[in-house]
């Protein structure tokens, strides 16, 4: 009877076998993926069961974890909900995390290695600050401002240090209280969340409008169109180039008409570039789109940034510029209309290339992560991302934007006492409806002054388009938006 | 590998089994301490009180082993021990939880059930004792075949009987009388074993030299295997109605692979297989619950808030365990259904990670080689077919609901032995235990001079015991023969049982 027993015995120590090798591959090769599923709410309630870091702006926390006296043990806290919810994101037992809160998550939870290590030998956890903290660019006064100057408008404001790429201020309007969504009562989660993301009438507060929806970027696209004429073409400022009322659109129909359906230079077809884009000619800059061609049109977006996507460490969608276009549409494109699509976020890159003498930079929230007893885990180093465009061209262009808001459209913007260089921008995005409005600029602006702040306002347009020039007319603008930001960061 | 004279010389030695014994409810007492520590941040309370009844209950067991069956494997009751110790403490920090939770949240404290389990561990110890002292050969048993089949399929009806049966999770398995309540099957599947063991013994040769072959197996005349056919169909109708399909497996699977063993015809395993996935398919058309189970197996994702909750959790348990755990009483019991029985897999999984899965799966392995050992060794068919179906039934059991809680199969609803809470199986699972130890006692004794009449198995090939003994007179356990084996002779002892 030995030998089937023996080969029981095999049997038996195969099943086992089974048994671990099925461990094995859950636990060393299954885990990240499962551990990572959105139904997984294991993380974050252990997450909510030790002392979870804070993120700070300016020194002062704006989330942070306080004792809980129910059965999480900790409470997240959002000093100012609203105001940084853009940045923190939200960080729910039920509904998952986005924002700091979630890019940053290893630091905020204590699982950076660094971290680890300290705690394993550490005798016990209990009360000890497990996750680290970390820092940001934010400047508390910029970001308040821009948010109050924003006021009900939906809409997003994106500031940032034109020589660092670091972000001051990133402002998104409607907002929402990550308060409600970090509540350790599920009913409570729940009811925000559906208030949140109803179906209908819904402003969609969740929606970051600085990095995650990208807009027609109207005129403010004349900057980029302007840099391809000055690298592509060989133009500066002086250069006379079309200004007629209207621009017949080839292999169509349809006309191209000016703004304010007049001449850019009055009495003549002609005009020079600085004084379109003072005044934003639309014939100009479409024409010059026509000269371009799409290819070199979309090069020089790209080389801005179009059609690649930034983290910050959050991931912007991408701004879209087609390469392949015909030359209606071209036309339109250069004008920042039809197929040219951009976050504000690209916009206020664009802004501070231009600042920054043609080389742009990396754009960045987290200055640093530290553990809980102050140790630095990681600083955030300034990196170029690409030189969009050489030094003489930016200081041509950064000459041509100092004029729009000297004598242009831009003069909402000015600041007593600074030289603040800027482009406006107004957006249709669709027939019969408010525009979109933007601006974007960057200050000081003066000659041998190095710009500290570079921005991109943008405003939603909302509802029908009235009739009524008054009215239509009274539609908010960005420029003074920006205006009393750029007066924020510079008196 | 010529086991079997090497083994079963082995010398009463006190001080390993003791030594392990020891090592075992330490690092079973530090495993508590650690775990009120980290979640209370305080010592266990009445940790003195219970360390002693903790250690003298095992300390009595070990005594009453060393006294009753000097023999048996050293090994066995320190590794059971350590699983039931691991177990408790996992039970306990269960407990904690749900009391720090209650007390957070203003609730009402829930019971204990750490305490109610101690309870259970002290009694089944007590049963330990008492089989190893009562029954002074395992022999006994095999007089007992028949009575143990007809109080194995009673017993089995007894879930069945209105005002009695309780239905528990779609099975219809338990049976309550007021405050008791118990698994009667968790009894009736080690008396239905004796039957097995008891039968096959005896009608070994009729079932091997019986009728006509039939595509190669050699079937049996109808009269030797009529009561086994009727013992299992009693016994499989039963599971079906009760709808415990673990059971059903766990019966069926020991079942064949006894005939295998029995017969040495590989036929029957073949056919026990085709019976489960038999089984299994027509389960899986006849009841809901076996569908949803099947249906979870395949896609545990596809209801994660509801149908597959709990094998989804469980999955994260182990994920978030990863490598090499969250640590003792830092996991997440509270989203973890039943945590403290048919998941407790899961959370060790989550709180010891890898690292203690491999430990605890290597203390299983010890464990059912040890039996699988007793029964290569074992002097007579009887002994032999019984330890190897405690061995086979245990592992099958650890396959059953460890495969069951990591999807490795679907889950059938079986408590994990010595680790999970609950009485009943508790108290079969020891007692499946003292059987292994008494038929190991047996099984290494030295041959009794006289040779014995019993002495059956001697014809197969070598592989059983000693061959007949050379006379020095013998004497019990001071100074055991050495065996006469040529090629193993091995007067030093410390190498030859590790």
């Amino acid at each position: 009877m030995n030998r089937p027993l023996r080969r029981i015995a095999l049997g038996v120590l195969i099943l086992l076998g089974v048994l671990l090798a099925n461990f094995s591959y859950i636990q060393a090769f299954q885990a990240d993926e499962l551990n990572s599923r959105n139904d997984n709410a294991r993380r974050l309630t252990q997450a909510y069961s030790s002392p979870r870091g804070s993120i700070i702006v300016g020194g002062q926390p704006i989330a942070y974890s306080q004792d809980s006296k129910d059965s999480l043990k900790y409470q997240r806290i959002y000093t100012q909900g609203p105001l940084y919810a853009p940045v923190t994101g939200y960080f729910s037992t039920v509904y998952g995390s986005t924002g700091i809160e979630n890019t940053q998550n290893d630091a905020l939870a204590g699982k950076d290695i660094r971290q680890q290590f300290r705690r394993f030998f550490s005798t016990s956890n209990q009360g000890k600050s497990a996750g680290g903290n970390v820092e940001l660019t934010i400047d508390p006064k910029l970001q308040q401002v821009a948010a109050q100057a924003l006021g009900n408008n939906r809409g997003a404001v994106v500031a940032l240090d034109p020589s660092t790429g670091a972000i001051l201020a990133m402002v998104t309007s409607p907002s929402y209280d990550p308060n409600a969504l970090a509540s350790h009562d599920r009913q409570t989660q729940v009811k925000a969340w559906e208030t949140l993301t109803k179906k209908k009438d819904n402003p969609n507060p969740l929606l970051n409008r600085a990095l995650r929806e990208a807009y027609p970027p109207g005129s403010t696209f004349k900057l980029i169109t302007a840099a391809a004429a000055i690298d592509k073409l060989g133009m500066n400022p002086n250069s006379e180039v079309p200004g007629p009322a209207k621009l017949p659109l080839p292999q169509s129909d349809n006309e191209l008409p000016n703004w304010d359906k007049t001449q850019c230079s009055p009495g003549s077809d002609t005009t020079t570039l600085i004084r379109a884009l003072e005044h934003s000619c639309n014939t100009t800059f479409a024409s010059l789109g026509l000269q371009l061609k799409a290819a070199a049109l979309s090069d020089e977006a790209q080389k801005f940034g179009f059609n690649s996507t930034f983290e910050i460490p959050m991931s912007s969608v991408k701004s879209s510029i087609p390469t392949t276009m015909d030359q209606a549409f071209t036309a339109q494109s250069a004008i920042g209309q039809q197929d040219v699509k951009a976050t504000p976020l690209q916009m206020a890159l664009v802004a501070a290339a231009i600042a920054n003498n043609g080389t742009m930079m990396q754009p960045y929230l987290v200055s640093r992560t530290t553990t809980g007893g102050g140790g630095v885990l990681s600083q955030a180093n300034a990196k170029s991302w690409g030189e969009p465009i050489s030094d003489q061209t930016a200081s041509m262009l950064r000459q041509m934007m100092i004029q729009v808001v000297a004598q242009g459209t831009g003069t909402k913007a000015q600041v007593p006492g600074f030289t603040v260089a800027g482009k406006t921008g107004t957006a249709q995005w669709e027939t019969g409806m408010n525009t979109h409005s933007w601006f974007v600029g960057f200050a000081p602006a003066g000659e041998d002054e190095q710009p500290t702040i570079a921005l991109a306002v943008f405003i939603e347009g909302v509802g029908k388009e009235s009739t009524d020039p008054v009215v239509a007319n009274s539609q908010p603008r960005a420029a003074p938006v920006a205006q009393q930001v750029l007066a924020a960061k510079l008196q | 590998m010529s086991a079997a004279g090497y083994f079963s010389a082995a010398k009463p030695r006190p001080l390993s089994g003791l030594v392990l014994l020891t090592f075992a409810i330490l690092l079973s007492i530090s495993g508590w301490v650690y775990t009120d520590i980290v979640q209370r941040g305080s010592l266990p309370a009445n940790l003195l009180a219970y360390t002693a009844a903790f250690i003298a209950i095992f300390a009595a067991t070990h005594i009453a082993v060393r006294r009753f069956a000097p023999y048996a494997d050293p090994l066995i009751l320190p590794v059971v021990a350590l699983l039931n110790g691991l177990g408790l403490v996992m039970i306990h920090r269960i407990d904690t939880g749900r009391q720090l939770v209650a007390q957070a949240d203003g609730d009402q404290a829930p019971t204990a059930m750490a305490i109610t389990q101690m309870v259970w561990v002290g009694l089944s110890l007590v049963l330990v004792i008492g089989v190893v002292f009562a029954l002074r050969d395992h022999r006994q048993l095999q007089k007992l075949t028949y009575t143990s089949l007809i109080v194995g399929v009673l017993l089995m009806q007894l879930p069945l009987v209105p005002g009695l049966g309780q239905t528990i999770n779609g099975a219809r398995n338990w049976v309550s009388l007021g405050p008791i309540s118990a698994q009667p099957s968790e009894a009736a599947k080690l008396l239905l074993l004796i039957f097995f063991a008891g039968y096959l013994a005896s009608a070994r040769e009729m079932l091997t030299l019986g009728g006509g072959m039939l595509w190669g197996i050699r079937l049996p005349h109808a009269r030797s295997l009529g009561p086994l056919v009727v013992a299992l169909f009693v016994g499989l109708g039963t599971f079906v109605v009760q709808k415990d399909l673990g059971m059903a497996v766990l019966f069926f699977g020991t079942f064949f692979v006894l005939l295998y063993a029995a017969t040495g015809q590989r036929l029957w395993i073949f056919i026990g297989a085709t019976l489960i996935l038999l089984g299994g398919a027509l389960g899986y058309l006849a009841f809901s619950h076996v569908r949803v189970r099947v249906k979870n197996w395949l896609d545990p994702f596809w209801d994660t808030q509801d149908q597959s909750y709990q094998i989804v959790q469980s999955l994260y348990a182990f994920a978030n365990g990863g490598m090499t755990g969250v640590g003792l009483g830092r996991g997440n019991p509270r989203l973890l259904p039943y945590s403290e029985n048919d998941f407790i897999m899961s959370l060790f999984g989550e709180e010891l990670g890898l690292a203690g899965l491999i430990a605890m799966l290597l203390l299983y392995a010890i464990l059912i080689e040890r039996g699988l050992r007793t029964a290569l060794i074992a002097r007579d068919d009887f002994g032999k077919l019984l330890a190897m179906g405690l061995s086979v039934m245990f592992a099958l059991q650890l396959f059953v609901t460890v495969g069951g809680v990591s999807r490795l199969i679907p889950s059938t609803g079986l408590t994990t032995p010595f680790l999970s809470q609950g009485g009943s199986s508790l108290v079969a699972n020891y007692v499946l235990v003292a059987l292994l130890i008494r038929i190991s006692d047996g099984a290494r004794r030295p041959a009794p001079q006289p040779v014995g009449f019993h002495r059956l198995s001697t014809t197969t090939a070598g592989m059983v015991g000693p061959a007949p003994v050379s006379p020095p007179p013998a004497s019990p356990p001071p100074t055991p023969p050495s065996p006469p084996g040529p090629v193993n002779p091995p007067p030093t002892p410390p190498r030859s049982n590790p």
